[in-house]
């Protein structure tokens, strides 16, 4: 008893400085702001009930944000995680030079994106390579960072962006599975196909749940090549809930940034809960 | 057989990977170019009608960008110590506290553990406009908008790190730590003599990707530094390279050059850490 209660205050002492941080900065002030979400002026005036929420929610903004984003996540994720779980498997194979493949796939992650921005730039500007090249072959040219082309481009920079770090993931999963699985399969004749779909897509569950994760939270960091390409106002098919957000408050209008921001948490909350849920009756895995 | 399987991976990987390089090495290559080629080159890239070409190799190979970029426009150097110093002060503090807190949260058992463990999970996930009014409320009653430690002390906080950690410290076995209990050490000894070193490489990734996390910082600079002469590099290059693009491949490369340093030391460390992140 005494020994428990020890270890108890010995872990809550380690933990303090983080806890007393993390509490302050995040978790107590998220509760006050709750609280703003039903007031009207600046300094917490009036209560009115849930007009923010009304406005919010009937703001066409809000609704362009809203939806730009699930449409990001819808088609971003299942990409990268596609892309790079291919390019895993095939470095998985070991080949002559596949370390240095690897190590390629990582760059991106740590080239800071002020050192990209140049380069998207040149390439894709109004006269850019891009169009300049296309326009000399007698194509048709596009104004790639001012039209739904946009949102594409900021795809691609997500996937070239984190693939690599996917790539880590899914090759430490792969790596952990023993070798005789495959052995014993192919010597019971099962094809390339057989082993992946009954061997390796079975181990490697959990990793996808975390790669599912992880490729969320990268794509909610898009925002940055987003605003450093397009500003505070880009083109509509790339402003996202972000945007909406940081606009809000830069325009000093907190009770409709603090109701946005309940919203998307939220929902965050609900697709975590029901994710873990899933992985709970996907195999015995734990938190 | 085998050989055909190279070949082929060779030629897949190697597409792709040409896409992935391009862009690194258009900036490093086009850094050493005059800022007089770079103004003929990409002078006119907004211009309606101009036409811009594929232009990686330089026609003089010259440090004249550099040159130009320390010595005439101090204000890039100023950005990039702002930046170093902003991101130095967020590494160094996450580093210490997820250490301490990882430990705590895999080695010991303690009223509401595992319900704090997932408000962790859940805040990590989201986007940081999220907790922007969360962190405004409390840095204006602290009186700090407008100040350096506005942007530190949040990202010191960031639940990223005691996520990474607690699952590295989880790996290890635990009778490394009572082996060591029994030698008499105290809590202290144990985690930074013991738990501290095993854990190297999951300590060094953390250190790495929080730095580049930090490093890419947009959003907190923005809203909570309100004098543009302390903002960081990541801020200013976007506005500066869209004013004048001529020293935008040389501060390009100026900006990599931290982050890059540390993953040519520590890559294989970065990549057994992440590795390690797994949930289990």
């Amino acid at each position: 008893m005494i020994q428990r209660k020890r270890e108890a205050l010995t872990g809550l002492g380690f933990a303090a400085p983080f806890l007393i941080g993390f509490a302050a900065f995040f978790v107590i002030p998220f509760l006050i702001s709750i609280g703003y979400t039903f007031t009207f002026g600046a300094g917490g005036g009036a209560f009115v009930g849930f007009a923010n929420y009304q406005e919010v929610l009937t703001s066409g903004a809000f609704k362009l944000a809203a939806w730009n984003t699930f449409r990001f996540i819808v088609v971003g994720v299942p990409l990268i995680m596609v892309s790079s779980l291919i390019f895993s498997l095939l470095l998985y194979q070991k080949f002559k030079g596949s370390g240095f493949f690897r190590s390629v796939f990582l760059y991106p992650l740590v080239i800071p994106i002020a050192s990209t921005v140049m380069v998207v730039q040149v390439f894709f500007s109004e006269s850019g390579i891009l169009n300049s090249i296309l326009n000399s072959m007698n194509f048709p040219v596009q104004s790639w960072l001012n039209s739904e082309s946009a949102f594409y481009l900021l795809i691609g920079l997500y996937i070239w962006k984190n693939c690599g770090y996917n790539i880590v993931l899914f090759l430490a999963g792969l790596n952990s599975i023993p070798k005789d699985f495959y052995e014993a399969a192919s010597l019971d004749g099962a094809t390339g196909w057989n082993s992946f779909r009954y061997i390796t897509a079975p181990i490697l569950i959990p990793n996808f749940f975390f790669i599912f994760v992880i490729s969320i939270i990268n794509s909610f960091k898009s925002f940055r090549e987003a605003f450093l390409l397009g500003g505070t106002m880009p083109h509509k098919s790339i402003y996202m809930l972000q945007h909406f957000m940081n606009n809000n408050f830069s325009n000093l209008n907190y009770q409709r940034l603090s109701v946005a921001a309940l919203i998307v948490f939220i929902v965050i909350f609900g697709c975590v809960f029901l994710l873990f849920r899933l992985k709970g009756k996907a195999g015995t895995v734990e938190l | 057989m085998e050989k055909k399987h190279a070949v082929f991976n060779w030629i897949f990987l190697g597409f792709f990977a040409l896409f992935v390089l391009l862009p690194i090495v258009y900036t490093i290559t086009n850094s050493f170019m005059s800022v007089e080629e770079i103004n003929r080159y990409y002078g006119d890239m907004n211009k309606e009608g101009a036409v811009t070409l594929f232009h990686i190799f330089p026609d003089r190979v010259t440090l004249d960008s550099y040159y130009q970029m320390l010595f005439r426009r101090p204000d890039y150097l100023v950005k990039f110590w702002n930046s170093l110093l902003l991101t130095g002060s967020i590494v160094i503090g996450q580093a210490v506290i997820s250490c301490t807190a990882g430990y705590a949260f895999s080695k010991f058992r303690f009223p509401g553990r595992d319900g704090i463990f997932f408000v962790l999970i859940i805040l990590m996930m989201m986007p940081y406009q999220v907790t922007l009014v969360s962190n405004f409320i409390v840095l204006d009653l602290l009186n700090l908008i407008g100040s350096y430690p506005a942007v530190i002390l949040p990202g010191i906080f960031s639940p990223f790190g005691v996520f990474l950690m607690r699952q590295v410290i989880d790996g290890m076995p635990n009778d490394i730590i009572e082996a060591a209990k029994l030698d008499g050490a105290n809590q202290f000894q144990i985690l930074f003599r013991i738990v501290a070193p095993r854990c190297r490489a999951g300590l060094v990734s953390l250190i790495i990707l929080s730095f580049v996390d930090s490093w890419n910082m947009v959003e907190q600079p923005l809203i909570f530094l309100k004098d543009r002469a302390a903002y960081p590099l990541s801020v200013f290059l976007a506005e500066s390279n869209s004013a004048d693009p001529s020293l935008g491949f040389a501060c390009g490369v100026l900006a990599m050059i931290p982050v890059a340093l540390l993953f040519l030391f520590y890559e294989q460390e970065l990549v057994e850490g992440i590795s390690l992140s797994n949930l289990k």
